[in-house]
């Protein structure tokens, strides 16, 4: 993978999760030549580990699905997993990007048959599953990996492991002596969609994190509601796998807070919302989940999602931010703080609470290029170049805390915008 | 009623959260408070206070003058600064507290008798008169600030302790009278009038 075709008329496309997937296919889809860069090994980046989605609680399979049977029927796009963007030069219509590409040790005859990971004894913690579970050290990150091909970690190459991976491999499809790579490409737009991480929980000192093993955070209760997650699909506590049937949901975790993150990460709420469903569905009335909020903040229509739930006998609300949580002998958890509706005093046990935690850039902490503009959270708000003269835009959750639907809308008005400088380049290079 | 409590009702009518803003040190900030109650949550006296300082908040908005300037709950701060490391909009809530409890005792509103307030005052009249504490006559002021009797009591109950102090020279029996000064106490009491003057005239008590 040495060779480039890129030219100026290429939009170049940072980061493979929903955003930039959608802004990838827009753009190819219009006859443009595109190249999706993704730094992890597989396509679908957080949304392909959602259990489900709001409003609708479809399953991510469905969008994503779609999405990677349009990718794989359109020559435009090209994919690079394990690519990681070092540098960008240039100006609109012109930009030189150094691109690192790790090796996967995994070439293309992979057929995700399996064998090799049944071969290999080392586990690793899964990124996939939020590190709640080991995966073996050769993986498929998950069920809708895109490409379909196992990943070896680099921490096995050179041991013994390594080798039981290649003996097992019926097809050829291990290559040990893979190396780093460093190339460089040219792209007439960029569109910048390297998304967002969960807040760092941890930080939020009076609940116990890092202390208490049945306090998790939003992403991992998806990941123990899934059917592929750690528990098969069970609400199940960390510390001694009991159903977890009284769970308190604490919002704002990180968000909207001066010492945290500053920005309201608007998906919160929705996402506790619909959390609910998951103990309902899973318990039946014997169900409690707690939502405990500032305010809940669900935009336009998902109105009705609210006041749906607000029907529900297992859910209750009380309107306090959770002040601190204490863990009890038996593992479960007590919630202190006082309620905003009346100054009540409460100290209340759960099996098991979940911090909906708040939505932090990605740009934070990655090198950007110089002309990219961000706002007081780090979400990218624009350029600093005149108008008109940029040609790297943001997409998606990198450029403000949004939803699924929302990156989507994000991500389609950035394509347009790409479209639009290389369009404009291949004009004037067709009249030259 | 106090002659300026009185003007401060006929300036501000019913706008107490308007009068909080221009009169209370950092009165200004009590509008950003979004009442989600972590200061409540937090505050180790949390338990024994009346009013929660989310609820004081919420109580200025609401324009309730009276029960707030009366209120015993803002004398209850003991300044851990639990609540201003936790607020999630910075909210400077002890300042705030004493800011509250300054401008009752300035009005002559704040409860009477109230132990934080007559500790204050004490040690505030002790301190001006020279320009150093006085320890000796300061413990024998709040010693007694309950009556003669009450006076006798604690002086008895600390007498080991008063005796050890002097013992090891920390307390000296002969500040009963006078006791030391600063080298200008005329200069320093000049001071802090000047100070109290710019004060009421910032805080709009004079023109």
């Amino acid at each position: 993978m040495t060779a480039s075709i890129a030219t100026s008329q290429t939009i170049l496309v940072v980061g493979g999760g929903i955003s930039g997937m959608t802004a990838a296919l827009e753009a190819a889809e219009c006859g443009k030549q595109v190249i999706l860069v993704e730094r992890n090994a597989t396509l679908g980046g957080r949304t392909a580990l959602l259990y489900r989605y709001f409003p609708k609680m479809c399953h991510p399979t469905c969008g994503m699905e779609i999405n990677l049977r349009r990718i794989k029927a359109n020559r435009n796009v090209r994919v690079m997993t394990m690519t990681e963007v070092l540098d960008v030069k240039g100006l609109r219509g012109d930009y030189t990007v150094k691109l690192r590409l790790s090796p996967r040790y995994v070439n293309s005859n992979c057929t995700a048959c399996g064998e090799c990971a049944k071969a290999v004894d080392a586990e690793i913690d899964n990124p996939y599953e939020y590190n709640l579970a080991k995966t073996r050290a050769a993986y498929l990150p998950h069920n809708m990996a895109y490409p379909m091909h196992y990943v070896l970690d680099p921490s096995i190459i050179g041991t013994p492991d390594a080798d039981k991976a290649k003996a097992a491999c019926k097809y050829d499809a291990i290559e040990l002596d893979m190396q780093e790579e460093i190339v460089e490409i040219k792209a007439g737009a960029i569109v910048w969609a390297t998304g967002w991480k969960p807040y760092d929980a941890a930080r939020i000192q009076p609940y116990g994190y890092d202390r208490f093993a049945n306090v998790i955070t939003s992403v991992e209760f998806e990941r123990l509601a899934s059917p592929h997650g750690p528990t098969g699909g069970k609400l199940l506590r960390p510390s001694d796998g009991k159903e977890a049937k009284n769970i308190a949901f604490i919002q704002c975790a990180g968000s909207r807070d001066e010492n945290h993150l500053r920005h309201c990460s608007r998906i919160c709420c929705m996402a506790s919302l619909k959390q609910t469903h998951y103990v309902r569905e899973a318990y039946g009335d014997s169900a409690k989940s707690t939502i405990y909020y500032i305010d809940i903040r669900v935009i336009d229509r998902l109105e009705d999602f609210y006041l749906q739930v607000q029907q529900d006998p297992t859910v209750g609300f009380i309107k306090s931010k959770v002040a601190k949580i204490v863990e009890d002998k038996e593992s479960n958890l007590v919630l202190h703080g006082v309620d905003t509706e009346g100054y009540h005093r409460y100290a209340t046990t759960h099996d098991l609470v979940v911090l909906a935690v708040g939505m932090e850039p990605e740009t934070n902490g990655i090198k950007l290029p110089d002309d990219i503009l961000l706002d007081s959270s780090g979400f990218i708000e624009g350029s600093n170049l005149p108008a008109g003269t940029e040609g790297i835009y943001g997409a998606g959750a990198s450029s403000s805390p949004l939803d699924v639907n929302r990156s989507v809308q994000s991500a389609t008005a950035a394509a347009l915008r790409a479209i639009q400088v290389v369009h404009k380049t291949s004009t004037v290079e067709g009249v030259r | 009623m106090s002659e300026l409590n009185q003007k401060a009702v006929a300036k501000y009518q019913n706008n107490f959260l308007k009068e909080v803003e221009e009169r209370v040190e950092d009165g200004e900030w009590v509008s950003m408070c979004m009442q989600c109650g972590v200061c409540a949550g937090s505050c180790p006296l949390g338990p024994h206070w009346e009013h929660s300082p989310q609820k004081i908040f919420r109580m200025i908005m609401a324009g309730k003058r009276d029960e707030v300037l009366t209120s015993d709950s803002v004398w209850m701060c003991t300044s851990c600064y639990s609540c201003i490391v936790r607020c999630p909009r910075k909210l400077p809530i002890t300042h705030i507290m004493h800011g509250i409890a300054h401008y009752a005792h300035r009005l002559g509103v704040a409860p009477k008798g109230q132990p934080t307030r007559e500790l204050a005052s004490v040690f505030w009249k002790n301190l001006v008169k020279t320009g150093r504490v006085n320890e000796l006559k300061f413990s024998l002021a709040v010693y007694f600030k309950d009556g003669f009797s009450q006076g006798i009591k604690n002086l008895l109950g600390m007498q080991g302790i008063a005796l050890g102090l002097v013992k090891a020279k920390r307390l000296n029996p002969m500040e009963i009278i006078g006791g030391h000064k600063c080298k200008d106490v005329g200069g320093i009491q000049k001071m802090l009038a000047k100070a109290k003057e710019i004060e009421d005239r910032r805080q709009g008590y004079t023109s």
